[in-house]
């Protein structure tokens, strides 16, 4: 299960770094949302797959390693994720704004703030 | 004594709602919030002078016990990180209610600027890497709106740049706080520290301090991470510009030195050398940029790259001298960056450009302005006796010891650049005779009241003055939070009680 979990993270990894390097906004967006799809699987991954186990502690106090199921990396997740989630929609109208000022989709086209005389 | 700790967060989190639920009425919008930065640096105040008086103070959220909670920690550099952003909050916030439009002081510029406020002052306390991940996101989220608020072309461009850039740091971040609690199983600084130090680590940890340092290094915008700030921050209103130069970089700096004098101290010693050269290429870079600029406010935003080399060189070092500089520049820092950013704001205001070419004469007509913009322009370049001298002299000094004589040179030459940038400014702002003009720029240049503009302005140069005329009060207080960032007992025995 973790070498699935390790690759699809990794191919996670790749595409959102292949798409945030592309001209187009839409992508960039795709781009970043898969890069913080990738760290939240990462996240889950590293912090221990445990299959059918209880997030409980028995009465007796002990803790079992191997039916345990922690579930701290997945209140981190659930953090993580509602957060990405607000970046997100915030990217989204950003770019939708940029896309309807600039009339272009194509991030070459940004280069006013690059040039010596900006008008603002 | 709880209280105190979580003053400064639930402060700015009240001056946030209350100015939220006032959206349709402004007057009380801007009175809350110069009174909430106020309360700000009061708290700062008193919980610098409660670390003082009693060590490092901790509180355990909720009364979760220390590896398990949250823990919020304020040492001598936190409360310090604290005051300062009380100063620089108080000062933009004054000068923001007659500088920043009414449009965007309507569409919420108050709520953001305190929100901005309530992401620093919790990155500055938390004591868990976790937590530290959610501020930096409350912190980023609101200078993301506060970039693009008011949505002229160029914010819009330079908040796509701003934006993606700091979120692939976030996600990076995220990674690194998956690895450490994957392999160490704690995410609370304290006890990271404390199961970090002593042995010898397996290449896993080392891992994500790399990661972490990549994440905080995109955030304080040193060599080769830097190109979203020149690209953003010349771009939205002044009083923003002011307060995101004078506090985010230096979060990004601050998390670096938190993380790597506590957690990785030991690791550090891999990382060091490349911190050395790290250091000594953000200086040159950011101040060869700002060589080739005829903005102020971008000759300003290049600086900031080249100033966070110096604070990195101090971490680098990583002598107690060293250290107790980076805390002494960090302060000077802030202070007179924002300083510098206002002025800038000022001179467009009177001029209605910030463009050096069509700049020129205002020390005939406005000498005080002049003089005011003397007072951080020399502190920044390092000519005593304002504090940038003193915090130059300190790193500059550890160096020696330390013998890195080749950074020396470079800082040298570094601040020498910075004095060339500027008298750039200097000359052609100020000096020069006013170009001519046609009856377009005279309609421009209506003199408008500057005078509560002046105020903020007035109280910083002060506060640079003070620093660099006692140093000596500042400086020790570096050093005692410097003593406590290498001997990371004191707060591992603070947190874990």
């Amino acid at each position: 299960m973790e070498v699935v979990m390790a690759i699809t993270v990794g191919v996670l990894y790749a595409a959102g770094f292949y798409m945030i390097l592309r001209r187009s906004l839409v992508k960039v967006i795709i781009g970043l949302a898969l890069l913080s799809h990738a760290s939240n699987l990462f996240l889950f991954t590293v912090g221990g797959l445990t299959r059918n186990g209880t997030p409980l502690i028995s009465e007796s106090g002990v803790m079992e390693a191997e039916v345990y199921a922690d579930p701290l990396p997945q209140a981190l997740i659930l953090t993580a994720i509602v957060i990405g989630f607000g970046v997100q929609a915030f990217a989204l109208v950003l770019f939708k704004r940029v896309f309807q000022t600039v009339k272009s989709d194509d991030l070459d086209e940004l280069t006013t703030t690059e040039q010596a005389e900006v008008t603002s | 004594m709880s209280t105190l700790i979580l003053a400064p967060i639930l402060i700015t989190l009240a001056t946030t709602i209350v100015c939220l639920l006032a959206w349709k009425r402004l007057r009380l919008q801007q009175l809350m919030s110069i009174v909430g930065a106020a309360a700000l640096l009061a708290t700062g105040i008193a919980l610098l002078t409660s670390v003082m008086r009693h060590g490092i103070l901790v509180v355990q959220v909720g009364n979760w016990p220390a590896p398990f909670g949250i823990s919020i920690v304020a040492d001598l550099f936190s409360a310090m990180m604290i005051v300062v952003t009380g100063v620089v909050g108080l000062s933009v916030v004054i000068y923001s209610i007659s500088s920043v439009d009414l449009h965007r002081q309507r569409h919420g510029f108050h709520f953001l600027l305190h929100a901005l406020l309530l992401g620093v002052s919790g990155s500055f306390l938390t004591g868990d890497v976790f937590n530290l991940y959610v501020w930096f996101e409350v912190m980023l989220i609101a200078s993301f709106v506060l970039v693009a608020l008011g949505g002229e072309r160029a914010q819009l461009e330079g908040a796509i740049k701003y934006v993606t850039l700091n979120l692939v740091a976030s996600a990076l971040f995220l990674a690194s706080a998956g690895v450490l609690y994957g392999t160490v199983g704690t995410l609370n600084m304290a006890d990271l520290a404390r199961q970090l130090s002593g042995e010898t680590l397996s290449g896993v940890p080392t891992l994500a301090g790399a990661i972490l340092l990549i994440a905080f290094g995109i955030k304080a915008a040193v060599f080769p991470l830097f190109f979203w700030l020149p690209a953003s921050y010349h771009t939205p209103p002044v009083a923003v510009t002011a307060i995101m130069a004078g506090l985010l970089t230096k979060v990004g700096v601050y998390a670096m030195i938190r993380v790597f004098s506590l957690l990785f101290a030991c690791e550090f010693a891999y990382a060091r050398p490349l911190m050395l050269f790290v250091a000594a290429a953000t200086m040159v870079t950011g101040v060869l940029g700002a060589a080739g600029q005829f903005e102020i406010r971008r000759i300003l935003s290049f600086h900031i790259i080249s100033q966070i080399g110096y604070m990195v060189m101090g971490l680098a070092i990583f002598t107690p001298l060293a250290l107790a500089g980076t805390v002494f520049y960090i302060i000077h820092h802030i202070i007179v960056k924002t300083n510098l950013f206002l002025i800038a704001g000022i001179v467009e205001r009177i001029k209605g450009t910030c463009q050096l070419k069509k700049l020129g004469g205002l020390y005939g007509h406005h000498l005080w302005l002049a003089l005011l913009f003397l007072i951080p322009a020399l502190s920044l370049a390092g000519i005593p006796p304002l504090s940038g001298f003193w915090a130059k002299l300190i790193l500059i000094r550890a160096g020696l010891e330390a013998g890195h004589y080749a950074l020396i040179a470079t800082a040298l030459v570094v601040s020498l650049l910075t004095l060339f940038s500027m008298t750039k400014i200097w000359n052609e702002a100020f000096w020069k005779a006013e170009p001519e003009k046609d009856a377009s720029d005279l309609s421009a240049a209506i003199p408008k009241s500057v005078f509560p503009l002046a105020v903020p302005v007035c109280l910083l140069a002060v506060l640079t003055v003070i620093i660099g005329v006692s140093a000596e009060p500042l400086f020790a207080l570096s050093q005692l939070a410097a003593e406590q960032l290498l001997d990371p007992s004191d707060y591992i025995d603070a947190v874990l009680k």
